[in-house]
């Protein structure tokens, strides 16, 4: 509980004192132990590989290049400056009209041109986690409830949640389908709510998937527009990752699914869009709500005022994205670098027999290492990810901190390192792999492992609570989190 | 309070559907006036002169002049764009460590040293608007209240309010001792509110003052900092002119007091913000600053919702670590202001208007009580579409401030070129010299009454309450706010 004051009365709110930034939580074990001991490959050889980290690093080149031939592009430069005092006063929650179109453009690049944005629906928010928050702000009460399929995004819990007293329900997916997402699980989740007594406003959908670097394919997505239509509850579309689609099949985006029924009722759907992982630019802070009802285009204008894009950066982007030339070249270089990482890993790892989800898209691999489990549990997981940060120092992301139902499934990010850090990784996984042998060796060894674990992390065990999230940002103080680039 | 089929059947949230965000509200017509036909010294010389808009547009030589001088602080610059990476991948919540220590650096330059900052309890927001938001959502829970002078910045309604459901009481000073806020009418207030039983978790102070551009004196500082003291009351301190101030009494910062009188840190917190003092609306540069642990941890938590862009960050860091530049800038800018504020005020006093006595901020608090035709908010709001639709000046009418004194308008004077200045003034000169021809000026009011109720008819629908706010974007769609720089 927090701060008592004299008189009895709490001296800062609930918010301040509940678990609703989800930040405490045993996972943070692995950002600590990179934290302490980041990898580089001549300073610190044998530090953590940080692949918990969902970014887009494959890139910059192609973005350097161009910031040096468009100088205009830049309020700063000797050819951009005269411009520098009209952006750095313009603060209108539309939004420059500049950007506005040519975030809209890009949307629909990115979506093959199969459909078109209006640079009018385009509302700004800060970063994807700013969006989240202000469309649920916009659509429900505190108590209202979203479905959402597990595994999910660890920051949805705060970032939907938090401040918002909204809450989330799963869709509980699995393996055995390959995690798809289908009616009956979501008939089954809505329907334990309405006995529950529980207001379902909306679901959420992010395609393509984290952790799963999957995309949703149309029957899917035709499911999920004709259910949410029958209930008359929104539909929330995350679909930050729609340009890491790097084979097939193409990616589809809801606006398609959207066109294809007039029926469909069109104030129940809107996308949440961002620039971080995309194009690579998380720094930024360029978040979208795109909504196709009115009403919540006007009211998340109005709410955008809490965290709107710097100036200075609208300026930067909309040059950047309307370049339809670098664009192009941009997205398909992009895709190819993404599917090479993914092969070089995917390959690698198999050869060593560890299986992934078969993935096309995002920057991260949904790793199976069910059979390497003692027993199907999540503290079996745990003191197997342990083991992996601990012993292989790899800081990979546990499954349960993604609420996903069965243990064993480790999301695994592929695209925030270059090549030769990428080399190292995949030799600390034969080594792990080789180190834990056949399965009955493996469980052997885990238990040894675990017992060792145990009495080393007995201070962190006291701390551990029921599965939490994983913050996408450096809880540690004094983070080294802007030295540390491989 | 709705009906719950109402509820239960709308597909928005209660917040989406209040009017919480403060914009449907007469005053827009003031907005709309300028938007529809904007003053431009060649293009169009009888247009709407903007002095609705709190900006400081007097230094940008002096910005821009550091920029070209500076290439390395942009990340898009051939000498900065080596580190264009590391900075668009930035998304710490704790923010770039230069970008901190330049922050709290310009702060306590700002207070003349007599005051200096932890760069570690500097944390980031979406402007002072999200600063504003983000500290109440840590301070208090629904249905709180916190005490405000009135007059004040009629945005508090939407940023402290809206989304968090906290309430606000205000409570009023006049012009009878110049608007001076006195503990006498903070402890009235705050009985009369305990009686009401509300739970009154603290008081929000600008300093220096929005709309009236005058300090808060030490010695009245002190005193409400003992009061809320001895009641357990969070002290929130909106210091977001502080470098404004261009004229004697110097600024006092609640910083500087808290270290002279007993008081409980937990309980102090600054919110501050570049948008005024360096004229960066644009960077959406918004600063949390407490000296409560808890606090700032939390603050830092939701500052995920709207950080600075890394970019903005980055350069801002660099141009205000350079302390000559800054003891320059600051300076300069002070005297600009001075200098300028004393033109309006010699010119409205030639016309026989006064103002308050004001040495901070980017507005005069000027006295027109002597044209109303009656000392009542129907008369004020008259005086102003006259003043709008016939002197052709956006000013903002003190009710919009929940100023209960009829009669004084805020006129803003640093959001022009002197040019600019002279033709409002002109404008002024002629508007009061007809008033003087036509004998008495009551009389004038009334025949001029008849043709505005008469056209103005279609706004009063609009008018829900006359406490409400002018949003400081613009509400109209199409906003020419980019264009209209003058």
């Amino acid at each position: 509980m927090g701060y008592v004051s004299s008189n009895t009365k709490p001296l800062l709110s609930r918010k301040a004192t509940n678990e609703g930034h989800a930040e405490n939580c045993p996972y943070f074990d692995g950002w600590k132990a990179y934290d302490k001991d980041p990898f580089h490959p001549s300073q610190n050889p044998d530090g953590v590989i940080q692949m918990g980290l969902a970014e887009h690093q494959l890139c910059f080149d192609l973005v350097q290049e161009w910031l040096v031939s468009n100088p205009e592009a830049s309020i700063c430069t000797k050819k951009g400056v005269d411009k520098f005092r009209d952006i750095a006063l313009f603060q209108d929650y539309h939004g420059l009209p500049a950007f506005r179109n040519a975030v809209a453009k890009f949307m629909g690049r990115v979506r093959g041109d199969k459909v078109k944005f209006d640079p009018d629906r385009i509302v700004m928010s800060g970063g994807a986690t700013g969006a989240h928050e202000m469309i649920t702000f916009c659509l429900a009460d505190p108590g209202d409830a979203f479905l959402v399929p597990t595994p999910y995004y660890a920051g949805f819990d705060r970032d939907l949640c938090w401040r918002t007293e909204a809450r989330l329900l799963p869709v509980v997916c699995h393996s055995s389908n390959n995690f798809k997402v289908t009616r009956k699980a979501l008939e089954e989740a809505y329907a334990k709510a309405v006995e529950a007594n529980i207001s379902v406003k909306g679901l959420l959908l992010t395609n393509p998937s984290n952790p799963l670097g999957t995309i949703l394919d149309r029957d899917t997505l035709r499911e999920a527009m004709s259910f949410i239509n029958e209930k008359n509850i929104h539909l929330i579309c995350d679909e930050i990752y729609a340009a890491t689609v790097f084979r097939q099949p193409d990616f589809i985006s809801i606006a398609e699914i959207i066109e294809e029924d007039q029926e469909y009722n069109r104030n129940l759907v809107h996308i949440i869009y961002s620039l971080s992982k995309d194009m690579g630019f998380p720094g930024f802070r360029v978040g979208i709500v795109y909504s196709y009802n009115d009403a919540v285009v006007e009211c998340g204008r109005r709410m955008s005022s809490f965290g709107l894009v710097s100036s200075q950066t609208q300026y930067l982007i909309a040059s950047m994205l309307s370049d339809d030339q670098f664009i192009g070249k941009f997205l398909l270089e992009s895709a190819e670098r993404l599917e090479t990482r993914h092969k070089n890993f995917t390959d690698g790892l198999h050869q060593v027999g560890i299986k992934c989800l078969n993935g096309n898209a995002g920057l991260f691999l949904w790793m199976d290492l069910r059979e390497l489990l003692m027993e199907s549990t999540v503290e079996a997981e745990t003191a197997l990810w342990r083991g992996i940060i601990n012993e292989f120092k790899l800081n990979v992301s546990p499954g349960s901190s993604f609420h996903c139902s069965e243990p064993g499934w480790f999301r695994v990010c592929i695209a925030n390192m270059n090549e030769e850090t990428m080399k190292v990784a995949l030799a600390r996984i034969r080594e792990f792999v080789r180190r834990n042998g056949d399965k009955l060796n493996r469980k052997e060894k885990c238990r040894q492992s675990d017992l060792r674990l145990r009495l080393s992390f007995r201070r962190m065990d006291d701390v551990l609570r029921s599965p939490c999230i994983m913050s996408p940002h450096s809880p540690i103080p004094q983070s080294p989190l802007v030295r540390t680039r491989t | 309070m709705e009906p719950a089929s109402v509820r239960k059947h709308s597909l928005l949230s209660m917040i989406a559907r209040n009017g919480g965000h403060g914009e449907h509200s007469p005053y827009f017509d003031g907005w709309k006036a300028y938007d529809r036909n904007p003053f431009h010294p060649t293009q169009n010389p009888d247009g709407v002169i903007q002095m609705g808009l709190a900006e400081n547009q007097l230094s940008f030589d002096l910005i821009e002049e550091w920029i070209k001088n500076n290439p390395t602080a942009s990340i898009c610059t051939p000498d900065g764009v080596g580190k264009f990476k590391d900075v668009a991948i930035f998304q710490d919540y704790h923010g770039l460590p230069e970008f901190r220590q330049a922050i709290a650096k310009f702060m306590g330059r700002v207070r003349r040293g007599k005051a200096t900052f932890d760069p570690d309890r500097i944390v980031m927001s979406g402007g002072a608007t999200g600063a504003s938001e983000t500290l109440i959502f840590c301070l208090a829970d629904r249905g709180d209240a916190f005490l405000v002078p009135s007059p004040y910045y009629p945005a508090f309604d939407r940023d402290l309010r809206w989304r968090t459901g906290v309430r606000l009481i205000p409570f009023a000073c006049d012009s009878t001792n110049n608007f001076q806020v006195t503990l006498a009418q903070m402890e009235s207030a705050y009985a009369k509110a305990i009686e009401a039983n509300i739970n009154v978790k603290g008081v929000i102070l600008t300093n220096p003052s929005n709309p009236l551009g005058i300090n808060l004196s030490k010695e009245t500082l002190t005193s409400l900092l003992s009061f809320t003291f001895e009641k357990n009351l969070h002290m929130v301190c909106d210091e977001i002119y502080s470098a404004t101030v261009f004229k004697s009494p110097a600024f006092t910062s609640i910083a500087e007091v808290m270290q002279e009188t007993e008081c409980n840190p937990d309980l102090v917190h600054i919110i501050y913000s570049l948008s005024k003092d360096m004229g960066l609306p644009g960077f959406r540069v918004g600063i949390i600053y407490s000296y409560n642990d808890q606090v700032v941890n939390c603050a830092r938590k939701m500052s995920s919702f709207g950080l600075i862009s890394s970019q903005s960050q980055h350069l801002l860091a660099s141009m205000l670590s350079d302390e000559v530049f800054i003891e320059k800038f600051l300076e300069e800018n002070s005297r600009r202001l001075g200098k300028r504020h004393s033109r309006v005020v010699e010119g409205l006093k030639q016309e026989g208007i006064n103002c308050l006595e004001g040495n901070a901020g980017l507005f005069l608090w000027m006295d027109l009580r002597h044209l109303l035709k009656e000392p009542t908010p129907d008369a004020e709001m008259e005086l102003w579409r006259v003043i709008i639709k016939d002197v052709k000046l956006n000013v903002s009418p003190g009710s919009s401030f929940h100023c209960p004194e009829p009669g004084f308008f805020r006129v803003c004077f640093a959001n022009m070129d002197d040019h600019t200045v002279e033709v409002a003034l002109q404008r002024i000169r002629e508007f009061v010299s007809k008033g003087n021809k036509n004998g008495d000026d009551k009389k004038h009011w009334r025949k001029r009454d008849l043709r505005l109720s008469f056209t103005s008819r279609k706004c009063d629908e609009s008018l829900i309450s006359p406490r409400q706010i002018m949003s400081p974007h613009s509400p109209v769609p199409q906003s020419p706010l980019v264009r209209a720089r003058t």
